[in-house]
């Protein structure tokens, strides 16, 4: 059996030095088509950019696959609650991995795909949405914080932590993810503000997935949200975030633009969220077919596709290959899903303060008590 | 002989010097000392750096403290006054108290948020609340009350030295008092979460902390005169709870009264009732009572007299339960 190899590849940023990236006629940073065409004024080694973008597309393969698994596995009652990716692998990959391994990263709660490039595992992916913990991984190894579910609090978070990165000297940059929807709560924009006053090596990447639950993003905000940094005093960039390539590149800027001490950046990538808010969710009481199917015509990995083939990047031993480690990550997707079992409750009680105080053990001696009378 | 306020700002210059990763920072702290002075000239001597002048966001504040903590800052915040918390709640509530349980106990946040707490001081609304309930209610913090010059520079040494969340009330109208504080080589304080016995007695306890523990002890001094022998605890910690130090007393005395500002309506006393009642059942001569705030919105300053908890009717409390 062959094991998906999860760590975070090696990838060259054929862009480096490169200081205008083509726009769009909707105004946004695209540098491939959604019919999958190359801009002419792309002037980069395309070697290199050859092997970026099958390396993207792995991750992205890789991500959709597992993300499908777990929606199944949902489906099928192996899941509480499974919130899709399916749709925005671009924005997030594309973006992961423009920064480096060791930028800090402070995550919303769909951000799989990202994550699954840190080379953070299924089985911690998977066993918040099962129920057996609030959160899945040691943050330190993949410089990947955990899940945030309260709207933008993240935000705030990450923006401490760059404020330290700055006060150690460290030329970190740390990344945070956010949706339209949280782009209202106050967190966010106390966040870009701290975040502008203190210079912080920062990038705010949001991803305007056109949907908070069931409010359209026009709902939520009247200008912009990568116009909103103009406001706050950060770099300010608008990427199609359903180009894989354009998000790398623009995030790479704005990246080291911060780790050069330029400041932060704010980085609106316009994607779609192809599946409901979550599995609990009707999309259909409040968003049309049509909608999804003209999105359906601008799915990002389609988009890379069409890009290799006319490009000459792939061939049938590439996909095949990438098409047996995705089955092989579905395989193991389901495998450690099926073996994550229920914590014992007793146990919690050690988790709330340095100790357990008086009041705390009796309250878990007395549980456990009451629990073991069942017993026989 | 320091007050209260002083003896806050040689506790926190301690700390800073003790531990370079600890940083304050709040509100106007810096180049003004805070509205209060707590932190007087401690950005003069440690820098901007180390004592940051925040921008006006309590929710920033606690939030960008959480990410500091991540990056292995010791970050003490201070909220300038009780009632500007309330922004800030959802990063405490939800963020900073339960990091440690939501990671399986593997990630530390040693924040500390010091409160300016209570009335007595003749402020206009918002500047004079007592909102520990909330606080207390909420598993992952500690929540602890100084009430002497003494107690407030060993307790933020403690809260700072210590790896989980603090919420460090300073009740506000103690700021100015003076009083010792134990020299560094008096050997080792006591604990950050015991209850301390601030006037022993054997006829009645009298359960209190913060602005009113000097209201109790002139109330035991008063009711000393008539002959009854009032046992005053200050618990300085309500979360956690040194339920051994009131279990103890209360089985001796058989009687005892809970003082607090807040209003007494699901008001922290509730709890230490409740627990008074389960654990000395069988020693109590009578219920136990509660004084404190009413169930109102902190009134305005000239009438806040009649609304805080004072001798009268602690006193009057007292002879309840010696009546019964
Ligand atoms: C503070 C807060 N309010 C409400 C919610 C409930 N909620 C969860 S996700 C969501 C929509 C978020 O939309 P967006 O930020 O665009 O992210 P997306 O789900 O589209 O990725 C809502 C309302 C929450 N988690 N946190
Ligand atoms: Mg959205």
């Amino acid at each position: 059996m062959t094991t998906v190899d999860l760590a975070d590849p090696p990838v060259t940023n054929p862009f480096t030095g490169t200081t205008d990236l083509p726009r769009a006629a909707e105004g946004w940073t695209q540098l491939v088509t959604p019919d999958g065409r190359l801009h002419p004024d792309v002037d980069v080694d395309r070697d290199a950019l050859g092997r970026l973008t099958r390396d993207l597309y792995r991750g992205m393969r890789l991500a959709r696959r597992l993300d499908d698994e777990a929606f199944a596995l949902q489906r099928q009652g192996e899941l509480g609650l499974w919130l899709q990716c399916r749709g925005q692998e671009a924005a997030q990959v594309g973006s992961v991995a423009a920064v480096r391994a060791d930028d800090y990263v402070f995550p919303s709660y769909r951000e799989h795909a990202a994550a699954l490039w840190r080379g953070i595992g299924p089985a911690d992916l998977l066993r918040q949405w099962r129920g057996v913990a609030h959160s899945g991984w040691d943050p330190e190894p993949y410089s990947f914080h955990i899940y945030t579910l309260v709207l933008a609090a993240q935000l705030l978070h990450a923006t401490g932590y760059a404020l330290g990165v700055q006060r150690d000297g460290s030329d970190t940059v740390v990344v945070t993810y956010f949706g339209d929807g949280a782009a209202s709560e106050g967190d966010a924009s106390e966040a870009m503000n701290i975040a502008a006053v203190n210079a912080a090596p920062m990038v705010f990447f949001c991803q305007n997935n056109q949907w908070a639950i069931s409010t359209p993003t026009a709902s939520q905000t009247r200008t912009p949200i990568h116009r909103r940094g103009a406001g706050f005093g950060l770099r300010s960039e608008w990427v199609d975030g359903n180009d894989v390539l354009a998000v790398y590149a623009v995030t790479s800027a704005v990246t080291e633009h911060a780790r050069a001490g330029a400041g932060p950046a704010i980085v609106e990538a316009t994607t779609y969220r192809m599946g409901g808010h979550s599995t609990s969710d009707d999309p259909t009481r409040y968003r049309t077919d049509d909608e999804l199917e003209a999105w359906r015509a601008r799915d990002p990995l389609a988009r890379v596709e069409a890009l290799m083939r006319a490009e000459g990047w792939s061939d049938e031993t590439f996909l095949g290959q990438i098409q047996a480690e995705a089955d092989e990550l579905a395989d193991r997707t389901r495998r450690e899903c099926l073996a994550l079992t229920a914590p014992d409750l007793a146990d919690a009680f050690a988790t709330v303060l340095s100790d357990v105080p008086q009041l705390l053990r009796e309250e878990r001696d007395a549980f456990v008590a009451y629990r073991g009378s069942f017993l026989d | 002989m320091l007050t209260l306020c002083q003896a806050l700002n040689s506790g926190l210059r301690r700390a800073m010097e003790d531990d370079d990763k600890v940083l304050l920072m709040g509100e106007d702290v810096g180049r003004l000392g805070g509205v209060f002075r707590v932190t007087d000239g401690l950005q003069k001597d440690f820098g901007e750096a180390r004592v940051v002048d925040t921008t006006l966001a309590e929710s920033g504040i606690i939030g960008t403290a959480i990410g500091l903590a991540l990056r292995g800052y010791r970050p003490v915040c201070e909220i300038q006054f009780d009632g500007f918390v309330y922004p800030a709640f959802n990063q405490i509530v939800s963020q900073l108290a339960k990091m440690r349980a939501r990671t399986g106990g593997r990630t530390a946040l040693p924040v500390v948020v010091r409160i300016p707490v209570g009335g007595g001081i003749g402020a206009v609304e918002h500047h004079s609340e007592s909102n520990e309930a909330y606080f207390a209610h909420t598993a992952g913090l500690r929540v602890v009350y100084c009430a002497s010059p003494d107690d407030a520079h060993w307790m933020i040494r403690q809260a700072v030295a210590g790896d989980d969340p603090v919420i460090f009330y300073e009740p506000k109208r103690r700021y100015w008092v003076k009083g010792e504080v134990t020299p560094e080589d008096a050997g080792p304080p006591m604990p950050l979460h015991r209850a301390r016995v601030v006037r022993p007695g054997a006829d009645v306890t009298l359960l209190t902390y913060g602005g009113t523990v000097a209201t109790c002890v002139a109330a035991a001094e008063a009711a000393a005169q008539e002959g009854r022998d009032i046992e005053v605890i200050d618990l300085r910690s309500i979360s956690p709870l040194d339920v051994a130090t009131i279990e103890e007393s209360v089985r001796r005395t058989g009687r005892a009264v809970v003082v607090h500002e807040a209003p007494t309506f699901a008001g922290f006393g509730a709890e230490v009732v409740a627990q008074v009642t389960s654990r000395c059942f069988y020693s109590l001569e009578a219920p136990v009572e509660r004084v404190g705030g009413f169930n109102l919105p902190y009134p305005p300053a000239k009438v806040e007299e009649e609304y805080l908890p004072d001798l009268d009717r602690i006193l009057d409390a007292v002879d309840r339960v010696l009546a019964a």
